[in-house]
């Protein structure tokens, strides 16, 4: 199988014109604040792929990935937050402004190594990486599958979210992570900032798409379609279904890290509510829309759905959530697989569509 | 020289014995059918060997050595133990010839799987299946396969793992009776090379499989040897066959 087909083609060269063609018309077709919402997008286009990854190809229905999402994005916003320095509320040089407030008088040694730039990146991919390994070790060795497992990563997201409400957790507590200043002694504000983002985004999700796209078109990408469609079959055939469901799974939780970690730089803002069920959930309808197990699909679909809210909250703000659930039902009722999937049956004369003689 | 030894297995499922003392060694190189009525404990039998389940009591060793109740499904399948479901079950969503691709004998693990299939020979070996079980266009997608034709693909796939001990449940249901004789035929064909153990309800299937049967009845073994013989057993009239 190609590693860069058809769908693939199309979406990465939408994608190159998109972010040449959206920092040119800024300003005059486009409002100013263009680059940032198109960054925005872009980081839930890579969170879609990262669904598409393990709901699409290994069947695994997470309803949980806004918490690798949030994980990375808390990794970035701490290391926003040691970036403010002396320019808080109460110019502690060492402790975030929370932390004052609360009357703290050291950082907790889990926030040491956010100084650092480069731990911090480290653990954009560990983080959520890690946590997607301890749960996955557990529930796919314990052969949990099917709505079982969809449930248990709900209530994964939804325990992170009740512990990163909390005070003492030393995240914020609901305010979150805020009133970031710069990155790398940049001003998150300026438009070279924003730039950089913006392309960065564009760049990890064109790197995420090919990464997810080398692992489903490689043998392995055989092994979890037959985990998916046929698990019992597949163990028979002497594969460890739970070594596959793992890999794929922590793969898939670091690119969602990495999407969140480029969000919070861009909205200036991470709180406990990034792990709110709901918007895991809305994940998962961004995929369905876009087309499940296409991955340029998943991350058309987030586009368009994100693209969708930001128009309509403008124009009808009180529509917004009838709309989302109206397309919900929509697609699944008359676009089971979604725009792209669709759009691959109109293409005439396929393989599968030829008669077959008994 | 036994492929395969049962000795005083039992097993129990909220009290019920789905396998009561069972007792079953199969010969290197042997065909072997196993008939009985419903419940009579087959697919728990081939649950045990394949370690899907455990036993309560008894042991089950393959190749006199491999002591198959500490492996799970995909250690049983390593070590050269293939099965085939009742229902035929072969990737739907993925072409004939990506199905006996997944099935050909090779490294299992993750690393493996993700630096590519497998070299040129397994494309041979990939045309050498195909042609024994007689499907022409490995580029159909398996789903549109019909259902003779689905089991003739997983029975390839079997092949394909190069399994020492071949587990076949009901491979003649919802065949017609050419497909059903030739089932048989190829099944005789293989046997010598590979031992089989066949569970079936067909009574002329097992006929033309002309080997030792052995007739189930509630997880013991009633009666064992020639087709013939087994059938003229007063208690295995009484249990099944009468019926």
């Amino acid at each position: 199988m190609r590693l860069i087909d058809r769908n693939m083609t199309v979406f990465l060269g939408g994608l190159f014109i998109l972010t040449v063609a959206i920092p040119l018309m800024q300003g005059n077709i486009l409002p100013g604040y263009a680059i940032q919402l198109a960054g925005k997008y872009l980081c839930y286009a890579l969170l879609a792929v990262a669904l598409d990854l393990v709901w699409g190809y290994a069947g695994i229905l997470s309803l949980g990935h806004g918490a690798f999402f949030a994980l990375g994005a808390y990794v970035m916003g701490m290391h926003l937050m040691r970036e403010i320095g002396t320019r808080g509320v109460y110019a502690n040089p060492e402790l975030p402004d929370f932390m004052v407030f609360l009357n703290w008088d050291s950082l907790p040694w889990y926030w040491l190594a956010s100084g650092s730039f480069a731990a911090t990146l480290a653990l954009i991919l560990l983080v959520p990486g890690c946590l997607a390994f301890v749960f996955g070790w557990f529930a796919f060795r314990a052969r949990v599958s099917g709505v079982y497992l969809s449930i248990i990563t709900q209530a994964m997201t939804y325990a992170l979210m009740l512990a990163f409400f909390r005070n003492e957790m030393g995240f914020g507590g609901n305010n979150g992570l805020t009133d970031f200043k710069d990155l790398l002694g940049v001003s998150l504000s300026s438009p070279e900032m924003r730039l950089v983002l913006f392309i960065a985004s564009a760049l990890a999700l064109a790197g995420g798409l090919l990464l997810a796209r080398a692992i489903t078109a490689s043998h392995l990408g055989r092994v979890l379609v037959a985990i998916r469609d046929a698990e019992s079959r597949t163990r028979f055939l002497g594969y460890r279904v739970e070594h596959y469901k793992l890999f794929v799974w922590t793969v898939s939780a670091m690119m969602a890290g990495v999407a969140g970690a480029l969000y919070v730089p861009q909205v200036g803002i991470v709180n406990p509510g990034e792990f709110a069920p709901a918007n895991s959930i809305e994940v998962v309808i961004w995929v369905a829309l876009g087309g499940r197990g296409t991955l340029a699909g998943a991350a058309l679909g987030a586009i368009m759905v994100a693209l969708t809210r930001t128009l309509l909250t403008g124009w009808l703000p009180d529509a917004w959530l009838y709309a989302l659930g109206a397309l919900f039902i929509l697609v699944t009722l008359y676009l089971p697989k979604g725009i792209v999937g669709a759009l691959g049956d109109l293409r005439p004369a396929r393989k599968q569509s030829k008669e077959v003689p008994a | 020289m036994t492929i395969l030894n049962i000795d005083s297995v039992s097993k129990s499922f909220d009290g019920f014995r789905a396998i009561n003392d069972l007792n079953l060694a199969i010969d290197k190189g042997e065909l072997r059918a196993i008939i009985g009525p419903n419940g009579a404990g087959k697919t728990t039998m081939m649950d045990l060997i394949t370690g899907r389940i455990r036993p309560d009591r008894g042991t089950l060793f393959f190749d006199t050595t491999h002591d198959l109740t500490r492996l799970d499904e995909a250690g049983t399948a390593r070590l050269g133990i293939g099965r085939k479901f009742q229902k035929p079950t072969v990737i739907e969503s993925l072409t004939v010839a990506e199905n006996i691709d997944l099935a050909l004998a090779g490294p299992r693990d993750v690393w493996s799987a993700l630096r590519g299939p497998h070299g040129k020979s397994a494309v041979k070996e990939r045309a050498r299946l195909l042609d024994l079980v007689r499907l022409p266009d490995p580029d159909l997608l398996a789903g549109a396969l019909s259902h003779g034709q689905k089991q003739w693909l997983e029975i390839a796939m079997l092949l394909a793992q190069k399994p020492r001990l071949l587990l076949v449940d009901e491979p003649a249901a919802g065949m017609t009776d050419a497909e059903t004789m030739r089932t048989a035929e190829l099944l005789r064909s293989l046997a010598g090379e590979h031992s089989i153990v066949v569970v079936e309800h067909d009574m002329d299937f097992v006929r033309a499989l002309d080997c030792r049967v052995t007739v189930l009845h509630q997880g013991h073994v009633l009666a064992e040897g020639p087709l013939d013989h087994v059938s003229r057993n007063p208690e295995v009239i009484d249990v099944y066959l009468g019926r």
